[in-house]
């Protein structure tokens, strides 16, 4: 019998995966073969994705599927045993291996993302799922955070504090009822590994959170979840109801006294809930503006009770952990930052998606091994680690080792785990007046300096990128970056001059040419370019005539087109489009 | 002004009686009761809050503070396509700008309004999460990635057409 699995995470929606998977339900009855929706296997520049497995286990993949092509595909692969090549992507057997992406990955944290129904927990049972819970629950709890010390994992949501020590500090805190919270308020704009992992495999995360309740001794687990991400909502909602009705989670858990239960609250959109003690506050229906530390939560948290938070991906390895042993994890990785880490692949790249990879890697292997490096084979300029609070790191630097230490040395930080590649066509300062401009519209507004500070740095940002940068402009933003910097309350605030601060360390001659010469070397800054069309290039193709939604393109066909500037609108859709690179910014 | 006036007459608290006896007491939920109140009149109407206050035993200040400070929240109707348009980094390097501006120019109107024939709304957000198509919007929940200035004025085309 054949399975047939579509990858139906948001990514895989948002390309037409349902329709791809509705032609298949249609054109496979009466077949003996199961089809059924999987979450996000990484590779989201193919999406959307058919995996066709044969009784063998072999694993066909067919990607950029189209409805149209389903017919055809069922056919020659499953009527005629012949996989069709033309439309394959990855074959485990190896005959047609069309690319890469998968060879340099290390799967742990999603190791059942796109292999297993999400919505069937039948699904994850058959793949050891809920038997690791079932050997904590063997085990003194001490054991279990020696096996997670032993381990090395450090939190995923981008600080790195040692999970163990937490979970310790937590279980000999006093006071009663403890929590464990499971933050996937995943605001890092240009992240989404958590949501990949909870539309993937929410079983996992739930199996982790009941691990922590039993060793910090909780019987109440919160995940907050962010509104923005719907399928997640669903596929947990429909997780915790199936591991309730098979006794997984409720009243003493497989016949122990241990009884743990799991809610969900939807976050309201606002970036500072990722904030453990702003997440708190809104969890306690508050305004989500951050509290003082110490206390933190392990002492003080949720009701003012000891709290456990952990990031989503943090949770998805817990239960690998203990079935695999500490040991295990810790092989993968460097001296400080043990295991594997997942990142989201995104920007100016070939192949862009999630990708999971051993600490310790360079960043020019994730980009060019996994990644393929720059579309359209363009001038690699930089690439944004962490998000708002993280920074841009340089081509020069392209060979730093992917790890907590590493990535700090540079100003960057491993944070989420969003990955942003920019090419050549890339301003850096507009990519910092874009950070900061959205710290700004996030800033909760409780400290002075992060309200006040951010605002007057996003001032003179917009001041450079129009054209009316002053000398002086760029050590004045340095100055408030560390004024911030030092002095706000919360992550949000200390972090919010990141983008800023490397910026200028690592583009300050791109600065330079903003204040002084008045122009913008990455063609973006509207107020400082222009364009025009290279007679010598044109070919009079008319696609840019085409393509341009203002009509400010005009000419002959077969000879050559120019562009009117009163009339254009500088979209770069005409530079995009163009073959020949005949459109000039200058 | 008046027309919001005259539509707030029209709101029936009776719709929002279950969500207040499940959660009413528990002060922590009211971020909950705020937003299931959203999802039965798709916006935050002023009676409503002031009703909510009055049930919870707490101030309306409390309840507006909350409110106002998550983005979740409105206080206008929204039309009957919410268009939420993706500003995420992944989208911004991938030109969202020109999206946005192709949105407005569209419909003619800016972020956070409606139509005239209370069709179309437009939203920006700060990330969909589907940051390998970007630029990336959503509209009533579907997500529609990798667009084009053509591709936007297709999509909103149709929905125009489903009226």
């Amino acid at each position: 019998m054949y399975e047939i699995r579509v990858g139906l995470g948001s990514c895989g929606i948002a390309a037409g995966g349902l329709e791809v998977y509705d032609e298949l339900l249609k054109e496979t009855q009466g077949m003996d073969v199961k089809v059924y929706p999987t979450g996000c296997v990484g590779m989201c520049y193919k999406e959307p994705l058919v995996d066709i497995i044969d009784e063998d286990g072999r694993t066909v993949t067919y990607g950029n599927v189209k409805p149209s092509m389903i017919k055809e595909i069922i056919k020659s692969h499953i009527m005629d045993g012949k996989p069709l090549l033309k439309w394959v992507v990855r074959d485990t057997e190896g005959e047609k291996k069309y690319d890469n992406y998968m060879d340099k990955q290390v799967k742990i944290v999603l190791r059942n993302c796109g292999q297993i129904n999400p919505e069937d927990i039948e699904d994850y049972i058959k793949v050891g799922g809920y038997k690791a819970i079932q050997k904590a629950l063997t085990m003194d709890p001490y054991d279990i955070i020696a096996e997670i010390k032993e381990s090395g994992l450090r939190g995923r949501g981008g600080a790195g504090f040692p999970t163990w020590l937490k979970w310790k500090n937590t279980k000999e805190a006093p006071g009663n009822p403890k929590y464990i919270i499971c933050n996937a308020d995943e605001g890092d704009p240009g992240a989404f590994m958590d949501r990949s992992v909870l539309e993937g495999d929410p079983h996992s995360v739930l199996e982790g959170m009941m691990i922590a309740g039993y060793t910090i001794g909780a019987q109440e687990g919160i995940i907050y979840v962010r509104a923005e991400y719907p399928v997640a909502v669903k596929r947990l909602k429909i997780a915790i109801k199936q591991a309730k009705d098979r006794g997984y989670l409720g009243q003493n858990l497989y016949g122990t006294n241990f009884s743990f239960d799991i809610k969900i609250r939807q976050g309201a959109g606002a970036f500072v809930c990722g904030e453990e003690t702003a997440l708190i506050e809104s969890l306690e229906g508050k305004r989500g503006m951050p509290r003082l530390k110490p206390p933190y939560p392990a002492y003080s948290g949720y009701m003012r009770k000891p709290t456990v938070i952990n990031n989503v991906e943090t949770l998805a390895n817990i239960a690998w952990i203990v079935t695999n042993g500490g040991k295990r994890y810790s092989s993968y990785g460097t001296e400080t930052s043990k295991g594997t880490k997942v990142f989201a692949l995104t920007g100016k790249i070939k192949r862009g998606g999630l990708v999971e990879v051993p600490m310790g890697m360079t960043l020019r292997e994730v980009i060019y091994d996994i990644g393929g490096g720059i579309k359209k084979d363009k001038k690699f300029k930089a690439v944004q680690l962490g998000g708002p609070s993280g920074g841009c790191i340089p081509e020069s630097l392209l060979d730093t080792v992917v790890d907590y230490e590493s990535l700090t040395k540079t100003g960057a930080i491993v944070g989420s785990g969003g990955m942003v590649v920019m090419d050549q066509d890339t301003c850096m300062v507009d990519t910092a007046r874009f950070f900061m401009d959205f710290i700004v519209k996030e800033s909760c507004g409780k400290c002075t300096q992060c309200r006040l500070g951010t605002r007057r740095m996003l001032d003179i940002l917009d001041r450079i990128c129009n054209g009316q940068g002053q000398e002086g402009d760029i050590e004045l933003l340095e100055d408030l970056a560390h004024m911030v910097q030092s002095t706000a309350l919360c992550g949000l605030g200390q972090t919010a001059p990141n983008p800023v601060l490397t910026t200028i360390r690592y583009f300050r001659d791109e600065y330079e040419a903003h204040i002084r010469d008045k122009k913008c070397p990455g063609g973006r800054c509207k107020e400082l370019i222009h364009f025009s069309i290279d007679p010598e290039k044109c070919t009079g193709c008319r696609l840019c005539e085409l393509k341009c939604t203002s009509h400010a393109i005009t000419g002959e066909f077969r000879k050559t087109y120019h562009i009117d500037p009163d009339k254009c609108t500088k979209c770069h859709t005409c530079y995009d489009v163009c073959n020949y690179d005949a459109v000039v910014i200058s | 002004m008046s027309k919001l006036k005259n539509m707030e007459d029209e709101i029936d608290l009776s719709l929002i009686e279950p969500i207040l006896e499940e959660y009413g007491d528990d002060k922590g939920s009211l971020i909950t009761i705020l937003q299931e109140t959203q999802a039965i009149y798709n916006y935050l109407p002023a009676k409503a809050l002031t009703y909510i206050a009055e049930r919870m035993g707490i101030s309306e200040a409390q309840v507006y503070g909350v409110a106002t400070f998550y983005a979740q929240f409105r206080f206008r109707p929204v039309g009957k396509y919410l268009i939420m348009c993706c500003q995420g980094t992944a989208c911004h390097v991938n030109g969202s700008e020109n999206i946005l501006t192709a949105l407005e120019d569209e419909l003619g109107i800016k972020v956070g309004e409606t139509t005239d024939d209370k069709l179309f709304t437009i939203e920006s957000v700060a990330c969909l999460g589907c940051c390998s198509l970007a630029p990336v919007m959503m509209v009533n929940g579907q997500a529609y990635g990798q667009l084009t200035l053509d591709r936007v004025k297709e999509i909103i085309a149709d929905y125009r057409s489903r009226g």
